[in-house]
């Protein structure tokens, strides 16, 4: 689906916990996530402590929407 | 008796080789060259009532005139099948006889079948295409090629179903089939690892696929002023899957407004995908879809706006394909209601 | 280490007064087995019913299949961890009810449980159409939370299996094969000619209702190990999981692994098959690389020249099993892996969700998406209603006549990764 969008000419992060699928499919900017079935929550935490953890990685994303990638890129950071 | 017409080039008609590959295509009556071998195989189920013979370069220099005269020939024939070859190694055969055989299929409907050597490259360009059996690389195989393409004409001819490629002795046409094979799995898989540990010759039974690439878009300017859509594959539909989407192999994605929703909760969303623990993101559907953030980052004026929509489906054993057509589908609506850009997770 | 197993051949199961095995036929009090389940208070109501080969008979949903095997010589019992105490098992006789099943069923726990149907077009696709089961249908008591219906349904077959296994304890089998693995010096010494090869069993283990128990403990939460194949004969990994049921490894199918099977029988003639490499397949991509890191490392440290490697499920598990190839084809020793395919309802899709080129030897169980028309059947052992929901069935599936049309991923079995049908696919 990723590559479609990419294909339709709309920048799009992949979120994901699964990086190396992700790149075999070919998406282009990927932020890693927490867990398969909780990619941006951590029932571990307080309901809290969890918002906090998922904003982090929303703002990840969205500042891999906002740089310019030439090829495959993983925002560890 | 089911009627076949039968194609061949100048050299298996005897006309000569590449001194007469210029003759232009003819229609002779019953049977010529290798059509024997063909009428023997059949066992009086199917005759080759008429053969065409052309030669390759009239057929290859003088492509479209030649189609036409040809599809004109078979369609008077009103054949049940249409054989071309077997070409074996021969480029411009093997090229002449998939483009006919395509031809025929698709202009007059009937079944076809050709057969030539997996180099030539009359199989790459056709044999996703076509049932092309595979064949030795040079004539003295013939006896071989009539005996898988025989058995093969004649399920084609009776419009029966058409088993695996390794079953049937076609060439592997990139539509997966199963079948049952001789051994079971981890007999095949033992005997596989002791010829691929001597040495020896060893054929996988599924070749690893090549995945295409696309180029990343330029990054969005400023995506305080961005629309931002969120697509997921992991399964968040309203509660109750209003749609039915499938827990796994979905044949279908849901399109949802969350217009004035600032927060999923357990008592309004919820995950359909059936491929992993539903539970964590039954409790806060936010795990997987993070609109809770996305409206926070909307009203601080961290980004211009959440799309009114998100587009959803469930990742889980679901065809490549029909996400592709999901997504070729979504990604249209998405451009034209003006979102700049997306975010979508997966499970 | 050496394990002898007695296979004592059922042909026809039957309810009788008393639970015994006579002339090949299992009879089995049914009121005895329905009060070993109630001993559970997490079911309000239990039913026992009987499904033999060629009779029309459907079971779904199916949640687990267990083979009915009792220890009659050496430590420990079967399932040792979950229901024996945890001694080390694969040693001494184990007898087998060769031919009988364990079929555990009731209300559905999950989308992912599947179908048994004992005729038809069905039961050419799943090998428990077979054998002569004993189908336990388990009603929770209402508000039962889904992981511990879940739990208490697996403890349930376990109990019922062992309840049968254990008829077969003083009996003397029709056939006695024995399996033995050396240890790595000895082994060496023996075959010092033949190349070396280890089994690289990958365990489902994403999540609390896709989990896999090794002597008891929850394989997400352990690290890539070894075991010696006759552990796995006598119980030492059991199911835990509601995975698709056509690529699920049900207990049956760890008790009976036709890939350790198909190794020993060539041991000491072609190969030496040195042991079993157990790895999971968790939700945490830290994990996937430290599992396949692992394994890669233990293969390595065995000096191992080939393995196989068997995949549970499908999906982010392909990962995994790419990553165990691709590593340990890396070390320099040669792989085979054995996967399935969802290539889509028409077959032309991709068929994994991760590829790399140094996985070019690939033995299939089929494409799971295929679809396939079930027949209606006379009877429905559990409910037929959950057709549409389960996963590989889709809204309309079950027809008013009561067949189904649906993908072969609702079978029980079909396209086992352990490579235990002649089911594939070009």
């Amino acid at each position: 689906m990723v590559k479609e969008i990419e294909r339709a000419g709309i920048p799009v992060v992949h979120m994901c916990t699964v990086v190396p699928i992700s790149l075999t499919v070919g998406a282009n900017r990927i932020v890693p996530t927490i867990a398969i079935p909780h990619p941006l929550g951590n029932p571990a935490l307080t309901m809290a402590e969890e918002k906090v953890i998922r904003r982090a990685l929303v703002e990840r994303a969205l500042k891999a929407l906002e740089t310019e990638v030439s090829e495959q890129t993983v925002f560890e950071k | 008796m089911l009627k076949v017409v039968h194609y061949i080039n100048q050299f298996f008609a005897n006309i000569g080789g590449e001194e007469m590959a210029h003759v232009p295509a003819e229609l002779r009556e019953g049977v010529v060259g290798p059509g024997l071998a063909f009428q023997q195989a059949f066992g009086g189920e199917a005759e080759i009532v008429a053969t065409i013979v052309c030669g390759d370069s009239y057929f290859n220099e003088n492509l479209e005139k030649a189609k036409t005269e040809i599809i004109e020939m078979v369609k008077k024939q009103n054949p049940d099948l249409f054989i071309a070859g077997p070409a074996f190694n021969a480029g411009r055969y093997g090229v002449a006889c998939g483009t006919i055989a395509q031809a025929v299929k698709e202009e007059l409907g009937i079944p076809v079948l050709t057969g030539m050597y997996v180099e030539n490259p009359g199989a790459d360009m056709f044999k996703n295409s076509l049932y092309i059996v595979s064949t030795k690389n040079s004539a003295a195989g013939m006896k071989d090629a009539v005996k898988k393409m025989a058995p093969l004409a004649l399920k084609l001819a009776n419009k029966e179903n058409i088993g695996a490629s390794a079953e049937e002795g076609y060439m592997p046409n990139g539509v997966r089939k199963n079948f049952f094979d001789q051994e079971r799995g981890s007999k095949r898989a033992v005997n596989m690892l002791l010829n691929k540990l001597s040495g020896k010759e060893y054929v996988t039974e599924f070749p690893m696929p090549d995945f295409d690439r696309v180029a990343p878009n330029p990054a969005v300017k400023d995506v305080r002023k961005a629309t931002i859509a969120l697509v997921t594959s992991g399964g968040i539909v309203p509660k109750g899957n209003p749609d039915h989407i499938e827990s796994s192999s979905a044949s279908k994605y849901g399109k949802y407004d969350i217009e004035g929703v600032m927060d999923l909760t357990e008592e309004t969303f919820a995950t359909a995908h059936g491929g992993y623990d539903p539970v964590y993101a039954n409790i806060d559907p936010d795990r997987v879809l993070p609109v809770d953030v996305l409206r926070d980052l909307e009203k601080e004026g961290k980004i211009g706006k959440l799309h009114r929509y998100f587009y959803t489906t469930v990742g889980n054993g679901t065809a490549v394909k029909n996400a592709k057509g999901f997504a070729e589908k979504f990604a249209q609506e998405l451009k034209a209601d003006g979102v700049d850009a997306v975010i979508l997770t997966s499970t | 280490m050496k394990l002898e197993l007695g296979y004592v051949f059922i042909k026809d199961i039957q309810f009788a007064e008393q639970s015994k095995v006579e002339n090949g036929t299992l009879y089995v009090n049914k009121e005895e087995v329905k009060a070993l389940i109630l001993e559970d208070q997490n079911f309000k109501s239990a039913d026992v019913e009987l499904a033999r080969p060629g009779e029309s008979i459907r079971i779904m949903p199916v949640k687990d299949v267990i083979e009915p095997r009792v220890k009659v010589d050496g430590p420990g019992g079967i399932f040792p961890g979950m229901v024996s105490k945890v001694e080390t098992v694969g040693s001494g006789r184990t007898n087998v009810l060769k031919g009988a099943a364990v079929v555990t069923t009731g209300k559905i726990v999950g989308f992912q449980e599947g179908i048994i149907d004992m005729t038809g077009t069905g039961a050419e696709y799943t090998p428990f159409s077979k054998l002569n089961n004993l189908v336990v249908v388990c009603e929770p008591v209402d508000g039962l939370k889904q992981h511990e219906h879940e739990k208490a349904l697996r403890f349930a077959g376990y109990k019922v299996a062992m309840y049968l296994g254990q008829l077969a304890k003083s009996l003397t089998p029709d056939e006695v094969h024995t399996y033995e693995t050396p240890n790595l010096v000895e082994g060496l010494k023996l075959y010092p000619e033949l190349p070396r090869v280890a089994y690289v069993l990958m365990l489902q283990s994403q999540g609390l209702m896709h989990d896999t128990y090794v002597y008891g403990v929850d394989a997400k939460q352990t690290l890539t190990t070894m075991l010696y194949p006759t552990e796995i004969m006598d119980g030492a990994i059991v199911s835990g999981n509601c995975v698709s049921a056509c690529d699920k490894n049900t207990t049956y199918h760890h008790l009976n692994n036709p890939v350790i099977h198909d190794l020993f029988e060539e041991h000491g003639k072609t190969l030496n098959f040195v042991g079993v490499i157990i790895t999971n397949e968790n939700v945490y991509l830290a994990d996937k690389e430290r599992s396949s890191n692992w394994s890669a490392k233990l293969a390595e440290l065995l000096g191992v020249d080939g393995v196989i490697i068997s995949q549970e499920g499908f999906g982010n598990p392909d990962t995994d099993l790419i990553m165990n190839c691709k590593k340990i084809e890396a070390k320099g020793i040669k792989t085979v892996i054995i996967t399935d395919e969802y290539a889509g309802r028409d077959g032309s899709s991709q068929s994994l969700a991760d590829a790399d080129a140094s996985a070019d030897a690939v033995v299939t169980g089929g494409n799971a998406n295929e679809v396939i028309e079930l027949p209606p059947m006379d009877k429905i052992i559990g409910y037929a209603e959950v057709a549409d929901i389960i996963a590989g069935g889709f809204d309309g599936s079950l027809h008013a006549d009561g067949s189904i049309t649906a993908e072969l991923q609702v079978i029980t079995g079909a396209t086992n990764e352990m490579g235990f049908n002649k089911l594939s696919a070009r």
